[in-house]
Parts: structure tokens; sequence; C-alpha cells
């Protein structure tokens, strides 16, 4: 085809807790603002993909927006649900087969850690029986490894985490949006050592949708122009090092599937980490942001210690990364998580981020999202 | 023999007096996993008991039920990658160990602990401790 996939149109339901309102509802309340964003009704959309990991099927969704009959695909890919059901709702307007799609996202997850079950991960039970089915293991483990190997200490861990929050000052669908100074994160109780409660993120609620046309359609509808230059998404490579994971090969844990999805991004893109203007990388714990700043290309394992320390990452820095507070601020509800680092970054391309708005008219935008058991999703925008 | 008489699964540790993990070797490629996975692809091997610490970090919060069937009542624990040299890296709890004396490369050996110490007949699980610790 010719063009590229433009991003047309918006919607997010707020982050956190929404209590009486379903997790399908708050999806459906983010396709409503993306088609008003739009200009367009529900009967054009001609597909969608749609991501949610424990809030039901978001076919479901079309009992609310319209039995038009559309082609509605459930996406479920762990953390990269989102990320993943705008890798496929792209390829569908790539192929010509249509012109104006939609990738959705949403969730609703109980309080406290997710409980994941071994038989979804092809692992035995007594795996689960013995209290090793926990996320939260694997991120501590992973940053206590990178952090002996390339001397990050635990104030950087504090510093990605106080960014965060005072990014998400600015940021309406935030959760939480008081700053937090570095030492009171430091000195929070230790939920997986070495992180504090702070620094991680938590389960909570929201969704988000895009609406996505070719650039012919775009250009009909008359909004700016966001292309979208690639969306990748790749498994795990040999020797990677990820969730739930028993065992490791010997010298593992560097390969990753963020590697290759971000190598294949730029590569599709033709640009390089240099060339991105504003990114949102995924930080379910803090320094989950640290290890993905150089998994993606943007750094070399151990500069995230100066790199912090000097404000790089901040929205005024060369390289602003999580500018709405990332999943730190705004929680982490499985299936909407990756299309709100979409979300955010048309908003910093539109130039209507406000109080949080990156300056000098950001051209370029990156995001990353990273799920169970060991999936990757890349994106780069471009006005 | 009475320690795999209550172990938590089957084929995850060997019958023997000083027990050795079972890793599962991939007959193709040489390559060494742990647990062995089921099916004819993996070759049962012991692995060695003696190994030295990749990473750790502490679970300080109970594990949601299910799957954990650990004890309702809590005590933080350590949960570690012990590398076994040669063979691959390893997640076990460590135990008879402070946790502030937890350093990465620290030499370890494999034993085997409660997951219940205050039940009548625990089921054992693979834990390492401080390589010559005292039984």
């Amino acid at each position: 085809m010719s063009g590229d996939v433009c991003i047309v149109g918006i919607g997010i339901h707020p982050f956190g807790r929404t209590d009486g309102v379903s997790g399908l509802d708050q999806g459906v309340n983010a396709v409503r603002s993306a088609l008003a964003d739009a200009g367009l009704e529900w009967p054009d959309v001609q597909f969608a993909y749609g991501g949610s990991d424990s809030a039901g099927n978001p076919d479901t969704m079309v009992e609310r927006l319209g039995l038009t009959g559309v082609q509605f695909i459930n996406v479920r890919n762990g953390c990269a649900a989102g990320g993943s059901a705008l890798f496929s709702a792209q390829m569908a307007i790539k192929s010509g087969e249509f012109e104006i799609g939609m990738a959705v996202g949403f969730d609703k997850h109980p309080r406290g850690a997710f409980n994941a079950l071994p038989s979804e991960y092809n692992l035995p039970e007594w795996y689960g029986d013995a209290g090793y089915m926990i996320t939260t293991q694997f991120f501590a483990n992973k940053i206590t490894r990178y952090m002996h190997e390339y001397g990050i200490s635990q104030t950087s861990l504090a510093r990605v985490a106080n960014k965060a929050f005072r990014n998400a000052v600015h940021a309406d669908h935030a959760w939480r949006r008081e700053p937090v100074d570095i030492q009171t994160i430091l000195d929070a109780p230790l939920v997986s050592d070495p992180y504090t409660k702070y620094m991680f993120c938590s389960p909570a609620e929201g969704g988000v949708a895009l609406i996505l046309a070719s650039e012919k359609k775009a250009r009909e509808l008359g909004k700016p122009l966001i292309r979208l230059k690639s969306a990748t998404m790749r498994t795990r490579p040999p020797g990677s090092f990820e969730v739930f994971a028993p065992s490791i090969d010997i010298g593992g844990g560097k390969a990753s599937a963020t590697r290759i999805a971000a190598a294949d991004a730029f590569r599709l893109a033709g640009i390089g980490p240099e060339d991105i203007d504003v990114a949102q990388l995924q930080d379910t714990e803090a320094g989950a942001e640290i290890m993905h700043m150089a998994e993606n290309g943007f750094c070399t394992d151990g500069d995230q210690e100066a790199w912090l320390a000097e404000g790089r990452t901040e929205i005024r820095g060369a390289l602003p990364v999580n500018t709405d507070g990332g999943c730190l601020a705004c929680g982490e509800p499985i299936g909407a998580s990756g299309l709100r680092q979409v979300y955010e970054n048309v908003v910093q391309l539109r130039g209507d981020g406000g109080g949080r708005q990156v300056p000098g008219n950001p051209k370029t935008a990156y995001t990353h999202v990273y799920g169970a058991p060991g999936v990757s999703a890349v994106t780069i925008l471009e006005r | 023999m009475q320690v795999t008489r209550h172990a938590i699964a089957d084929g995850l540790f060997t019958d023997e007096a000083q027990p050795r993990l079972i890793g599962g070797q991939d007959r193709d490629s040489g390559r060494i996993v742990f647990p062995c996975p089921p099916g004819d692809r993996f070759a049962p091997v012991p692995l060695s008991r003696t190994g030295t610490l990749w990473s750790w970090t502490i679970q300080r919060y109970r594990p949601k039920s299910p799957p954990y069937t650990g004890p309702e009542a809590f005590r933080p624990w350590p949960v570690a990658y012990v590398e076994l040299p040669g063979e691959v890296i390893v997640e076990a709890r460590l135990t008879n160990v402070e946790f502030d004396a937890i350093t990465i490369g620290m030499p370890l050996e494999l034993t085997l602990i409660p997951l219940d110490p205050d039940a009548a007949e625990p089921v054992l699980i693979h834990a390492f401790q401080p390589a010559g610790t005292e039984a």
C-alpha cells in the first residue's frame, strides 16, 4: 500500500481505581472518546483488535457500541497485549484490506499482586505451590544482577520513581499524582529488595482506544498526520531471563525480546535511537525503565547512572522518558498499558501535553512494552 | 527414603543422602534446563550440589493462594538464582543465611527445607545455603 498507517483518534479512561465501572465500560468510554477525537462514528470502524487480561473478552464491547457486525479479535499477550493489538491493527491496514480500524485495551485487576497460575505458563504445579509465581521476584532478581554488573545505585532507582510521580502531576489520566521525594522513596518499606514500595507499579484499572487509518483516509479526515512508522512485537530469544524462569542459561540474562523488537522497529522506521525525541518505556518497576533504556538502544549498560544524575530523561532533558509518569504513576491495567504509552506519545506529538509537554515540537516518539512470559512490543511514531 | 517421601514433586531432586536437583539436558543441543521438562527431548541429569549466587531478592509479602500452598504465617525468605558451573542457573530459595550477609558470588550448596516448618509432615522444597553450613 502507499503511505503510512496513521493514528487519527485517541481516547483514554483515567487509570487507577474507578469503583462501580467495569473494565469493559472503561474501554467503551475510551472508544467513544477516540471516535469523537477522530470525528468518526462507530459504524465507520471496519475492524478492531482488543486486549484485556482479566476484565472479560473485548469483543463483547459491541453490545455497548453497536451490533455493526464488525470484525473484532481478542488479544491476550501478557503486559504486551495492548502493543500486540496495535501491531495487529496496523497490519490489517498495511495489507490494504481495511482503511479504518481500532486498537483498544482495558483492564480491571483485584488489589494486590497479580496471581498468575503455573498452568497458564507451561510450568509445573510445584512452582506455584512453593511461592515462585510472583512477578516481583523476577524483576527484583533481574535488577539486582544488573546493578551488580553495571554499577547502578539504589539512588538511581529512586530517581526514576521520583520523576514518574513528578511527571504525573500534569497528566489527567494518571493515578498517583503526588510528588514523592527521593529520600521518602528510599526509606519506604522494601517489597522485594532492592525495590521499595514506591519503586513498583500496582495492578490497576483503565482503558485506551486508538483509531487507525490509512494515510489517504487520515488526509480526508483532516487530522494532523501522526504516522506509525513501525510497530513490532517479538518473543524471547535463547539465553534471555524472563518472568517465571525456573532456570537461566549460563551466560544468559542479556538477550531479550526487547532488544530484537527494538532493533526491528528502528530498521523498519529507518531511524536510530539518537533520532527519538520522546520515549515511553515499560517501567513496571523503577529498574525496568533503567534496563529498558539500554535494551532499546538509547544508552549503553551502566550509562544510566550518569543519565539519571544529569536529568537527561526529564521532560526538559535530551530524551524525556515516561512523560505521563509511566506505569509507576499510572498503575498497570494489563490490557491497556501498552496503548496508554502510544496515547501519551500522540498527545506529545500533537503538542497537547500541557504541563508535561516536551518542549521543541517533538517529531518522533517511541514506545516499548514488555510482558510475561517474555514478549515485547515497540512502536515508533513520527509527525 | 524419608527425604523424598515428602518431596513437593516427583523428579525434582534425587533420592540420595546428599540429594541433587534433576535438570533436563536437551538431547540435541546439550543445553541444560531446570526442572526436567516432560517428554523425550530432554534427558534427566543430576546437577551439581554446589554453585555460586548469581542474583537474589527477598520475598517480603505472603504470595497469594492459589497457587501458593505454604503456611498462613509469613516470614520473609530470600529467592535467588544460583549458578551451577558449566550447567545452568537455577532459581531457589536461600536458607541458613542472614539477609545482610547475602552477596553475589558467594559459594552455596543444595539442601532441602520444609515448605511449612511447623507442619507435622511438611513437604520439602529445594534451597541453597552457604557452603559448609553445619546441618
